[in-house]
């Protein structure tokens, strides 16, 4: 009855971590549709990341079932590695190659997974960095690139395998401020594309402008979502906006110390009108 | 006068030279050379071990070392995969196997396996007679100290090397093969080497398998030459030709090194 057509691309149900004694994630349900650009946030440690690893199952989940376009990661007897070539996924340290070209970490998995020909995979590698605007740099090593250049390839890489899905942990947070833009331009440009997308971004702006829906977490369960005009721009819960307050207006929070002696504490600071990235 | 900090500095650097200088000369000049010459540097038999110690002895211990060598970054690199393996007899295996072989004096291990192997299996012989024994023999040990090194690269590399792979779609196989093994070789080059260079010099221990004027090895042939001749020089000659193989494979892994050094 139900097609893998007919299902979402993610689909999550009652979803609970733990490390150890730690529970992590407290029975998340979420879905994330085709097509859809779908950014998570919250506080560290409230479990967004972790969310994200078990998606494509770097984690194992300790209860509950997920559904990656219509195939359950959940299954003990899930083809793991054939479910996982339609799943791109970016890290916060972009874990390129060190030992390998450029050009050779977008070609690898095409060769030795896809069992595509040199030509063939160096011709989709070249297209990609094209697309992510590394063409020039398909020689050389990551080590002789910028940190946001890295990041770039590593999005080419992904995308070499022509994912359904793309996953985003946190990718420009270890990045200097000004090679933060690059790397949102290349993913902007992916959204537009009709990418279905999950970010975990600490990025508002980026979140505010090009995702479907915005994901609050905190204390591993989602505690809000919606449209980012709604969660970013008129939270309904407490929890999201002294969140949005420290992160929009840090230096202020931490004068008053206790935000809840705050004024207007129900008002969080307005997104800056500009968009500080250019996107 | 008082000497200022660095005149105090200087003088007492100079103070020093001399001090080493003063305590070569007067081993110097204290040592009976033509004695010496007599008992460690005659000419004669030098010449007389000229080309045979490199054609054959020298030639030989590289062949030994090489083939140890690569049998023991096999077989250790396997080890050391065991170890870290998430099947627990694996790991076990490995363990015991480690702990047991780095034990074991080299020598005893060669011996067992130059003699215990071919009463076990009377109808068979280990390929590559004496280089094949040796290469084993001596590379079981090596093995067991190549594979911990092996393991300490392996777990060097970060994690989140593995993840992208695994994410790429890679199993788990494919991913050690191509990404992390590639980076962890890279890490311990310096120690491996070292191994290499010990492994140069257990070579040494080739005469237990009784070696023949073909399969003789550079130390065992100054030995014979020492009986010979009733004089030491050919054990100087023999020691000083391990430098012709460790002096230049330092300066290869150098080069190795550097080379690697941007795709790190």
């Amino acid at each position: 009855m139900t097609t893998p057509q007919s299902r979402p691309a993610v689909e999550i149900r009652d979803l609970h971590k733990s490390f150890g004694p730690l529970e992590v994630l407290k029975g998340i349900d979420f879905e994330v549709g085709h097509g859809e650009v779908v950014c998570v946030i919250g506080p560290s440690g409230s479990g967004k990341s972790t969310l994200l690893r078990c998606v494509n199952l770097l984690e194992e989940p300790t209860a509950g079932k997920i559904w990656v376009n219509g195939t359950e990661m959940t299954d003990p007897d899930v083809e793991i590695d054939s479910v996982r070539r339609g799943i791109g996924m970016v890290f916060q340290s972009f874990n390129l190659f060190p030992h390998l070209t450029v050009l050779d970490n977008l070609t690898i998995a095409q060769r030795r997974v896809l069992r595509r020909r040199r030509a063939e995979a160096e011709r989709i590698a070249r297209d990609n960095l094209e697309r992510v605007g590394l063409a020039d740099k398909a020689g050389a090593f990551p080590a002789q690139l910028s940190g946001g250049q890295q990041q770039r390839a590593a999005i080419a890489r992904s995308l070499s395998m022509e994912p359904k899905l793309m996953l985003f942990d946190e990718p420009t947070s270890a990045l200097d401020p000004e090679l933060v833009g690059d790397v949102l331009t290349v993913m902007r440009t992916l959204a537009e594309d009709g990418m279905t997308m999950m970010v975990v971004t600490h990025e508002m702006a980026f979140a505010r402008d090009v995702a479907d829906r915005v994901v609050f977490m905190d204390g591993g369960v989602v505690v809000e979502q919606g449209p980012p005009q709604e969660v970013l721009g008129a939270p309904r819960h407490e929890r999201t906006r002294s969140f949005l307050s420290r992160v929009l207006d840090p230096t202020h929070v931490a004068q008053l110390g206790q935000p809840t002696q705050s004024p207007e504490p129900s008002q969080p600071p307005r997104l800056p009108a500009d968009d500080r990235h250019n996107l | 006068m008082k000497l200022r900090r660095r005149q105090r500095e200087r003088l007492s650097l100079w103070l020093q030279y001399l001090a080493f200088v003063a305590v070569i000369a007067v081993v110097v000049y204290a040592a009976d050379w033509g004695r010496l010459k007599e008992a460690f540097f005659r000419v004669d038999i030098i010449e007389s071990m000229f080309p045979t110690i490199i054609t054959v002895a020298l030639r030989n211990t590289i062949l030994y070392t090489l083939g140890a060598f690569a049998f023991g970054l096999v077989f250790g690199t396997l080890l050391a995969l065991m170890r870290l393996s998430r099947v627990a007899p694996y790991r076990w295996v490995a363990t015991a196997y480690i702990e047991l072989f780095r034990g074991l004096p080299a020598l005893l291990v060669l011996f067992l396996v130059g003699y215990g192997i071919p009463i076990a299996f009377p109808e068979r012989e280990i390929p590559g007679g004496v280089f094949g024994s040796i290469a084993i023999g001596l590379g079981l040990t090596a093995a067991a100290y190549m594979a911990e090194t092996i393991r300490a690269g392996i777990q060097a590399v970060p994690k989140g090397q593995m993840e992208a792979a695994r994410t790429l779609g890679m199993s788990h196989f494919t991913a050690m093969r191509t990404i992390v093994i590639p980076q962890a070789f890279r890490i311990v080059i310096p120690p491996l080497t070292n191994e290499l260079i010990l492994l140069t010099k257990d070579s040494s221990l080739a005469y237990v398998l009784g070696v023949t004027a073909s399969t003789i090895e550079v130390t065992k042939f100054g030995r014979d030459t020492l009986n010979d001749r009733v004089n030491a020089t050919p054990l100087l000659v023999a020691g000083f030709t391990y430098l012709i193989i460790t002096l230049p494979l330092s300066q290869v892994v150098r080069r190795l090194e550097l080379r690697y050094a941007k795709a790190r």
